[in-house]
């Protein structure tokens, strides 16, 4: 009788995490379609740079940045040295520190190895789509969620920058160059619905365009740091704009 | 040597990314500073898409800036992003043919 009783439990339990990874996958499905592309640009333009197929692959299973990979992969071509991209790389991915530092205030109840975890994970379109759904941290099957959100995320990235370094100059340039949009109508099609809602989010994020802008154009400040300074500056107004619930 | 500079390079994306999982174990928040860390998503998004999308096609940053709007407009009907990204990627193709 009582055994009869824990499995059901168990059962339960189990469909409920299922359902936790399948909801998770759901979300993190336009993150897999709109990295494949980005990625294999990504794999063509490392493997014309003069990286191998293992090279190339083996920075997006280490490094995981779409930006800074483009980046390297610039240099490594014009002949950069070790520490010029390290030095850039930090530079560009610095941005990911404020983002985790939002995305573990979401996840406070998860223990520390799975906020370890998951912090890996972070690209800004992980970041920004755990983020929409940030209510799902506060569910019991939460950890899972964002695991497979961010699995599916980080194997599209490795299998796109594979495909493409296996391409390598086959893809036409003219397809190559439409997909650089891939990333930033993803970035839109994630604002606009917020901001549907509650206007007040728009003013933070054009408010933070603007100072992105200026920053890049009058103070020369490099793309990493801009970004940044747009991020922490932009985001205090909403100690004053946002209501405690808008999380 | 590109071995290592990967390593590098994953090395100080890495730990970036990490320390916050450290700091954030440790305190508690205060209201205020709730409001600012939800706030950030938004705005990093805002500084993610602008200036940036206009590199999309550096000689014509016009294009990238029609690829947005169309974005908006389709993630206006509140269906799934994917549309909003295909038919950023359409319009781009389009423009550039």
């Amino acid at each position: 009788m009582e055994e009869a009783v824990s499995t059901d439990i168990e059962q339960e339990h189990e469909q409920t995490r299922a359902a936790a990874i399948k909801q998770g996958a759901i979300a993190g499905f336009p993150i897999f379609l709109g990295y494949l592309p980005i990625a294999i640009a990504y794999g063509v333009l490392a493997k014309q740079s003069g990286l191998t197929t293992y090279e190339t692959t083996m920075m997006s299973l280490l490094v995981f940045a779409g930006a800074a990979q483009f980046m390297a992969a610039n240099m490594f071509a014009q002949g950069a040295m070790f520490l010029q991209i390290v030095v850039a790389t930090f530079v560009l991915n610095f941005r990911h520190f404020v983002m985790s530092m939002s995305f573990m205030n979401k996840i406070h109840n998860f223990p520390l190895r799975w906020k370890f975890g998951l912090s890996l994970g972070l690209t800004d379109e992980t970041f920004a789509v755990s983020s929409l759904n940030g209510k799902e941290a506060n569910k019991s099957y939460g950890k899972y969620f964002f695991l497979s959100l961010f699995l599916l995320a980080y194997v599209s990235w490795i299998i796109g920058s594979f495909i493409g370094a296996m391409l390598g100059d086959t893809l036409p340039t003219s397809l190559s160059d439409s997909m650089g949009i891939a990333l930033y109508a993803m970035f839109i099609g994630l604002l606009v619905p917020s901001v549907k809602k509650e206007w007040r989010i728009g003013v933070i994020a054009v408010i933070s365009m603007a100072i992105n802008y200026l920053l890049i154009t009058f103070l020369n400040l490099d793309d990493g740091w801009a970004i940044v300074l747009a991020t922490v500056f932009g985001s205090l107004l909403g100690i004053s704009l946002l209501k405690e619930e808008e999380a | 040597m590109i071995i290592a500079t990967i390593i590098g390079m994953a090395i100080v994306t890495m730990v970036p990314r990490f320390i916050p999982a450290f700091i954030m174990e440790k305190i508690s928040l205060r209201p205020w500073l709730n409001r600012w860390l939800n706030a950030i998503p938004f705005a990093a998004l805002g500084a993610l898409v602008f200036p940036g999308i206009m590199n999309v096609i550096p000689e014509q940053p016009w294009i990238g800036i029609i690829g947005g709007l169309v974005a908006a407009a389709i993630a206006l009907f509140n269906v799934n992003v994917i549309f909003a990204v295909v038919g950023a990627i359409f319009t781009v193709f389009l423009l550039t043919m």
